[in-house]
């Protein structure tokens, strides 16, 4: 590991002034730090900040502070309550020692699992080596995306919480050097193109301070299949919000994990299924929509198929 | 002795084995026998044979460079462990530093459970904490639990099931296992398991921990 400062950030503002990377639950950061993929000189330990909190919105929404941590998120009443898709998502990912530690902003910026990313030794990865090129590309790719891969990375998007978001269509709320500013998760994160090591639209010093939460449907699963029953990374998984009145689909908002770069939510899946009636044979119509641009590798073919019918069954869980 | 694993690592093509290795070569008997120095020096043709792999972690001794003051509380006792190096891991702190080597180091990175521990009562992987950033946060291990004639009823409940075979991921899983019985864990076995998805056990002693587990909780396993 390489050698670096370590201070306890006292304030939202000092933390952002301090120039330095931050760490909270330490889930994903530790674990890069003792690989070498991460070599900060300098951390701030932002886990004292008051950003814990979870509260109900005005509008019957949820803010949900930056330093709440997945166990507590994905047992808070409201949260079972009014967002079961996200305490599902949560829960069946990790363990629950991480869960304990990983924090929701943290969450949001998770690193991708890619074996060569997480292994310095091979020189060529884009996302550690800007123009170095992609070793899974010809590697191993089998758990690989096939949603807006490029010919720079295809390395999978790993978070389970950040699906259920994506459908729930979660703002972040930022604070940086430049002031406050919220996106939404939709714009958060960005495809790998020719720049896979820039994820995300965060800037030097800017700091997730919370996310909120709209009020939303009550038709919600979230259904992750993988290589075991616990404590594994998704192969592929759906996240589905959805509001059916008289056998139709009112609205639907629909997210793919484990098969795409980012957290992958698809227009196009809704779009084949508003207004359609909550059939079989339209959620069927629906993943087909959901994975009709997906680049499969040798290895990786399987998860258009598993994707296509993970899909499928959590739609009729949602709506039934 | 070193020299005929060094050898055997040579041969070895798949990655968890050189891990096995490795983790053997850092036990505590081998470091208290040789001393951190040789332990770096004997590792050095190993980090060559395998050069995929990281470093050997060991914790840095006592003249830790741009670490501020930590004081940790452990078991209900307080450790001034000096400047420590913001690198050292709580798991390390409480190996190498307090000298409570009842918390196991297994992978090092969050996938096995064996550096299970308690900060302020809720269960953590030591392994990816860094002792720094809980100073001042109360800290229990498996010694705080209970001890040698004053088990604590899990510990009871692994004896009288036999929860282990090799012993070494038990003091992890006991501190699941004690810190589930005031977690929202349903009733059924497999919500046992479930719960204790984080600590792995290379033995399988599953069902015998899932008994034992049951046990304490009041419910009975099903055969």
């Amino acid at each position: 590991m390489n050698s670096f400062t370590l201070e306890r950030a006292q304030s939202v503002e000092k933390a952002i002034g301090a120039g330095g990377k931050f760490i909270a639950g330490g889930t994903t950061l530790v674990d890069l730090l003792k690989l070498g993929v991460e070599t900060p000189p300098r951390l701030v330990d932002i886990t004292r900040l008051p950003l814990a909190q979870l509260e109900e919105l005005p509008n019957g929404g949820l803010r949900v502070g930056a330093m709440v941590r997945n166990s507590d998120l994905a047992r808070h009443p409201l949260v079972l309550e009014r967002y079961p898709v996200l305490s599902l998502a949560l829960l069946s990912g990790a363990s629950p020692q991480l869960r304990n530690m990983a924090t929701t902003g943290g969450n949001l910026l998770q690193r991708t699992r890619c074996p060569y990313f997480r292994d310095p030794t091979y020189a060529n990865c884009n996302k550690r080596n800007p123009g170095a090129g992609c070793a899974a590309l010809e590697g191993h790719h089998r758990a690989m995306a096939v949603l807006g891969t490029s010919d720079h990375c295809i390395a999978t998007h790993p978070s389970d919480m950040c699906v259920a978001m994506t459908a729930l269509e979660a703002t972040i709320f930022i604070e940086g050097p430049k002031g406050k500013r919220s996106v939404s998760i939709d714009d958060f994160y960005k495809l790998p193109g020719e720049t896979p090591h820039i994820e995300n639209v965060l800037e030097p010093g800017e700091l997730i301070t919370h996310v909120e939460l709209p009020p939303a449907a009550k038709g919600q699963t979230y259904l992750k299949l993988r290589d075991r029953a616990s404590y594994e990374f998704a192969l592929a998984s759906a996240a589905v919000v959805a509001q059916v009145e008289g056998g139709h689909v009112r609205s639907v908002r629909i997210a793919l994990g484990g098969v795409g770069t980012r957290p992958w939510r698809s227009h196009e899946a809704e779009k084949a299924l508003a207004g359609k009636a909550a059939t079989p044979a339209n959620f069927k119509l629906a993943a087909e929509a959901a994975l009709k641009d997906a680049k499969p590798r040798e290895e990786n073919g399987f998860k258009v198929e598993l994707a296509r019918r993970c899909l499928a069954r959590a739609l009729k869980t949602a709506t039934a | 002795m070193e020299l005929k694993e060094d050898q055997h690592l040579v041969d070895l093509a798949d990655r968890e084995a050189r891990e096995f290795v490795k983790a053997r070569l850092s036990r505590r008997s081998f470091l208290s026998g040789l001393g951190v120095t040789s332990l770096v020096a004997s590792a050095a043709p190993l980090a060559m044979a395998a050069p995929a792999m990281p470093e050997v972690t060991v914790a840095p001794a006592a003249e830790d460079a741009g670490g501020s003051a930590t004081t940790l509380l452990v078991n209900g006792k307080s450790y001034d462990l000096g400047a420590l190096d913001p690198r050292v891991t709580l798991l390390d702190a409480l190996r190498e530093r307090i000298h409570l080597t009842g918390t196991k180091k297994g992978c090092d990175h969050g996938q096995c459970g064996a550096c299970t521990v308690h900060v302020n009562g809720r269960r953590v992987n030591s392994c990816l904490t860094l002792a720094a950033m809980v100073a001042g946060d109360e800290i229990t291990t498996i010694e705080g639990v209970g001890q040698p004639g004053n088990l604590h009823p899990m510990q009871a409940a692994f004896v009288e099931h036999d929860g282990y075979q090799c012993g070494y991921c038990t003091s992890g899983q006991i501190m699941s296992a004690v810190a589930l019985l005031k977690e929202p864990v349903g009733k059924t076995d497999e919500d046992v398991r479930h719960a204790m998805a984080g600590n792995i056990c290379r033995c399988g002693a599953y069902p015998n921990i899932v008994a034992a587990v049951q046990q304490v909780r009041g419910l009975s396993a099903s055969a």
